[in-house]
């Protein structure tokens, strides 16, 4: 029982590891594919095309490890995070869209860039985390 | 939905630590089901009630 214990314990942590070193190389081929171009390899087109399925290659296998971290958690973690997730979700779109009709309408004097919906996904799923937290506390 | 998992883990002096490693959850859980916050998933009722030697109806009643 005690081994069994451990197993789920140490799985649960190998995979938050892999979890986090997969989207560090993410994020890291993605500041390579974002500014290589202009300060490292000079408009190289090939180098780019390469580094954008690298970036690519790397995001699928995060959202594997993703998947495998999720079902590695016990029930209510996964609630948890599946509730996370949905909210997550819902907002990206709703928020999404209006923002681009925003856009579209030139109620707005910006561009509306994606990856202002990046971090609107981000700060969401971290809040719905700690509020989901807080409730099962 | 109601349960009897606090009553049983005084009655075989387990805290809720080493429920939750028995059954291979975390000690939130096994809060948050006693409060009746959460209610469990059928694999993980059927390890509670393999535990403490019990059905799953002796351990967890509907409130409706």
């Amino acid at each position: 029982m005690e081994a069994k214990q451990n197993n789920w314990h140490s799985e649960l942590k190998k995979n938050t590891k892999a979890l986090a070193v997969w989207t560090f190389l993410w994020v890291f081929t993605l500041a390579f594919v974002a500014f290589g171009p202009k300060f490292i390899w000079n408009e190289n087109k090939i180098i780019t095309i390469v580094m954008i399925i690298i970036n690519t290659l790397v995001g699928v296998g995060m959202i594997w490890i993703n998947r495998k971290h999720l079902n590695s958690q016990d029930p209510l973690q996964r609630k948890i995070s599946m509730d996370a997730m949905a909210i997550t979700l819902g907002i990206t779109l709703i928020v999404g869209i209006s923002y681009s009709m925003l856009d579209i309408t030139n109620l707005i004097s910006f561009n509306a860039e994606i990856s202002h919906l990046v971090f609107v996904m981000g700060i969401t799923y971290l809040i719905a985390m700690l509020i989901g937290n807080a409730r099962y506390k | 939905m109601k349960n009897r998992i606090k009553v049983l883990r005084a009655e075989q002096n387990i805290t809720q630590a080493e429920l939750a490693n028995r059954v291979e959850v975390s000690r939130q859980t096994i809060n948050a089901i006693e409060k009746g916050k959460f209610d469990p998933s059928l694999p993980l009722a059927f390890k509670i009630a393999r535990l403490f030697n019990l059905k799953i109806e002796d351990i967890f009643q509907d409130e409706e």
